[in-house]
């Protein structure tokens, strides 16, 4: 079973990787942040299936963790962003 | 018993993966910004949901039980408010907030 998860939890992280892809070709800011809400995504499902694969609980609490910090990455970047031309006038 | 809950959980774990690649897939393929987030979303919430629920069938004790329920909830949580806040920027002409 501990294989099983391990393998899965290899396949997660490796599919959202390639996701990266997206971060290097754009084409706006919102696409690339979609791609870094999938990786942190991804890598709370690797934590977890480790938690879950090595006995390690305390890796549950490091994605809880990322939970919370992935909802702040987006909500910065919405807050932070600089404005387009349309919206000042 | 014991089989069979482990097959459950190679069962929900694999479908979950596959969330994972089939939003990785959309998220690169998709020609623009808002189908590109429909499969985001599905990869949040689907993808973590179905590993989740395999993981809770191997889990021992409630307390470890109810801490990934509430990772997941969290991350609907938080998965629900971002891809609002994304929709409206990605929006041609749109970025209130």
């Amino acid at each position: 079973m501990a294989d099983f998860l391990l393998a899965a939890a290899g396949f997660v992280l490796a599919t959202v990787a390639m996701g990266l892809f997206r971060i290097l070709r754009g084409p706006g800011d919102d696409d690339r942040i979609m791609a870094a809400q999938l990786l942190s995504t991804g890598g709370i499902a690797a934590l977890l299936l480790l938690a879950a694969a090595m006995s390690v609980p305390a890796a549950v609490d490091v994605a809880l963790i990322l939970a919370v910090l992935a909802a702040f990455i987006t909500v910065a970047f919405v807050k932070g962003a600089p404005r387009s031309e349309a919206d000042r006038a | 018993m014991s089989l069979a809950l482990d097959a459950l959980t190679i069962l929900a774990v694999s479908t979950g993966a596959f969330f994972f690649l089939a939003g990785t897939v959309g998220l690169l393929r998709f020609p623009d910004a808002l189908s590109r987030l429909h499969t985001l979303t599905k990869a949040d919430n689907l993808g973590l949901g179905l590993i989740v629920l395999g993981l809770l069938l191997q889990v021992e004790g409630p307390f470890a039980a109810l801490k990934l329920i509430a990772v997941w909830l969290l991350t609907l949580l938080a998965g629900a408010t971002v891809a609002q806040l994304i929709a409206r920027t990605a929006r041609p002409g749109g970025r209130p907030v």
